[in-house]
Formats: structure tokens, sequence, C-alpha cells
């Protein structure tokens, strides 16, 4: 059966408040952040950390209250970040339970008056917000993302008129954050066999592009019913996506395409 | 100690799965009229006798619809009962015969319900 309570060695235990606030603090100057904390060389099952972060001295954006947490309260705190404006995908984790970039999450959008931070779900854990992302990136060389031609190639470019180029718009923008692929339950439960929507939207760029001319080799790696079809239209990916692209809308243009050469 | 990438190939992409797929959405597409001519055919015959329902059974438009409604409704309802198994059931032998006695059970259920209408049609 498909495993859908957490092992033992992976049960959150309540971890440690670091830093409360004064009685006397000045009221909403403080807010509060509930971070995943999990170290495996550590031995210990994970934990959810407790911190207080100034406002006042702080960015906007949740990433910003890690950073400040990392260098003002507990420096063990691990997480990836690079770009700190949603370009490079490095600082998606789970925010007040939603997938997401920490970068361009507004502290003020969340939910809840404590905000809950976990790595991405149903990944393994390098350490603390660090998923381990082999499988996702093996995934990605798997659809062979990079232009495939028989023709010789020209002297200058290969040519694309503007219509074209237009249809690689919502797709090429994808920054591979993973965000979707691990909001997708089929993903979740088949991951080892689905490639998951970030991978299928990447596969549909090359499928769509005109100067791509191995078109059917790429369909033909698809065609399977795990790699592709285990897509259930949940449309959780297409909710997740910071980016604002629709993956669901990509996967279906794939199998709209596996029945047009039936 | 294989490689991500060789985990992720795996046995190679089947190369089926668009056939099952298409079925599945053309047996949706046709379940929709079939059910309401269900429907409508339990409802008007809410409270009829047992001897009128056998007889509006046997009428040859009504059995080639309850036909197809069973073949299509057992056929979608087998690749259905397929897809959840291969989604949550991952124990090999659990999986397999899971897929055999779902197979089995639609048709079961599509056989012995043919077999019922083609009996109250020809009138046996």
């Amino acid at each position: 059966m498909v495993q859908l309570t957490l092992p033992k060695n992976s049960k959150i235990k309540k971890g440690k408040e670091w830093n409360p606030p004064a009685v006397d603090a000045e009221p909403d100057r403080w807010r509060e952040y509930r971070v995943y904390r999990y170290d495996p060389e550590g031995g210990e099952n994970p934990r959810v950390d407790t911190y207080w972060v100034d406002t006042e001295d702080c960015g906007p954006m949740v990433l910003d209250a890690l950073l400040w947490i990392k260098n003002n309260i507990d420096s063990t705190l691990t997480f990836r970040r690079s770009c700190r404006e949603g370009i490079c995908g490095s600082c998606s984790m789970n925010i007040d339970g939603t997938n997401t970039l920490a970068c361009t999450m507004h502290a003020e959008d969340t939910k809840g008056a404590a905000i809950a931070i976990y790595p991405l779900p149903h990944m393994p854990v390098v350490k603390d917000l660090v998923p381990d992302m082999t499988r996702f990136y093996a995934q990605h060389r798997e659809i062979e993302p990079w232009l495939k031609t028989d023709s010789p190639t020209p002297q200058k470019e290969w040519r694309q008129s503007h219509e074209d180029r237009d249809k690689l718009d919502g797709l090429y923008e994808c920054i591979l954050c993973a965000c979707c692929s691990t909001a997708c339950p089929s993903y979740w439960w088949n991951g080892d066999r689905y490639l998951g929507p970030a991978i299928l939207l990447q596969a549909n760029r090359w499928i769509e592009d005109s100067r791509d001319e191995r078109t059917g080799e790429r369909l033909d790696d698809l065609e399977d019913p795990f790699r592709l079809y285990r897509c259930h239209t949940i449309l959780n990916c297409t909710k997740a996506c910071p980016k604002g692209l629709n993956p669901a809308a990509a996967i279906a243009n794939i199998k709209r395409k596996m029945v047009e050469r039936m | 100690m294989a490689t991500p990438l060789k985990r992720v190939r795996g046995l190679g992409a089947a190369r089926h799965g668009t056939e099952t797929f298409w079925r599945q959405r053309l047996t949706a597409v046709a379940n929709v009229p079939l059910v309401i001519f269900l429907i409508w055919f339990v409802v008007s015959h809410a409270g009829a006798s047992y001897d009128s329902v056998r007889q509006s059974l046997s009428n040859p438009m009504v059995a080639v619809l309850m036909l197809a409604l069973i073949w299509s409704s057992a056929i979608h309802m087998r690749i259905g009962l397929r897809e959840i198994i291969e989604d949550y059931l991952h124990n090999k032998l659990c999986k397999t015969s899971s897929l055999m006695l779902a197979t089995f059970f639609a048709a079961g259920v599509a056989i012995a319900s043919t077999y019922a209408i083609m009996k109250i049609s020809f009138g046996g």
C-alpha cells in the first residue's frame, strides 16, 4: 500500500522556542515562525522550532525572515536561496501550507498568526528546509531538454516565426522549483515512475518548439501509463506554481498530441 | 548503486496508454446520455408492475441501449479500477492479483447483465 502516515523516524516532535519576545514588547512587532528542523546525521526525529522575527528590522518577504533568523538567532538553520527575486527557484518550500518561493511570498499574505515553514512535501530531506532534488533533476535529464535536430545546422541560427515563438510563452518561464511536482498527489505516490508536472511542462516546451525535429520521438518516450498518464488532472500543480504557469494545460496538450497521432 | 538516471529510466516507456486514455474518455462521453436514459427508464417505471417492466425491457430499442450502457460502464469501470489500483497498491503480488480481480469483476458484471437483458429480450 501507499504510505499514508509518516514512518516512525519521521514523526515530528515539538522543538525549541528560541527568542520569545519580552512581555512588554510592542504588539504586532514580532511575528512567529514555526520552522521544520531535521538533521539526518543527528539521529533524532524532526522537530518544529519556534522563532520570533522583529518585523521592524526585517524585510517583508518570508525569505527575509529566514535570513534574519539565520543571521540573528540560529545560524544552523539550513535552506537554499540565491537570487531572492523568483528567478532561480532555489528557495521553494512549503509556507503556510502551500508550496511556493520564500523570496516572492509576502509574510503579510500568510493566513495564520504563526507562519509554518516545511520543506517541499514528499521529498527526502537533506537538512532542515533542503530537499534532495536528485531524482527530480534526473527526470529532467530524461526528457532531453535541448534542441534536437537532424537537418544541417544553419550558418546563422535556427529561425522561428513570431507565432511559433508565442507558443513557448507560459512554458519557457518555468524555473524548475518543483513546487508543482511536490504538490501533486500522483507524484507523491508514484514519483519513481510518473515524471510529474514540472518535467512534463518542460517536455511540452520542447514538443511545442517549431525548431525541434524529434517531436515523435519525444512523444514515444512519454507514452507510458505512468510517465504521462499518471496525471489525473488534480490541478494542484497549476494552483501551486509561483510563476503563474499552467502545467496541467501543458500535460493536456501532450495528451492531445498523443491522441492526434493515434 | 544504480545512478539516478538509470532509476528514472527504469524499463523504458511502455509505448502504450493513449488508447486506454482515449477509451476512458469515449466511454465517459457515451455514459452521459446512456445514464440519463437509465434514469428516465427507472423513473418512468416507478411503481410499474413486474410484467410491464419486463415488457419494456424486451423492446429492441430499450434492450440495445441497456446493453450499450452495460458495456460502456463496465469498460469505464475496469479502466478506473486499474487507475486506482496502480495509484495506491505498490506491492507487486497485491497489485497483480487486484488487477486480475478487477478485470474478472468488471467482465462478470457485464456478462451477467448482458445475459439478463438477452433473456428478457428473447422471452426466456
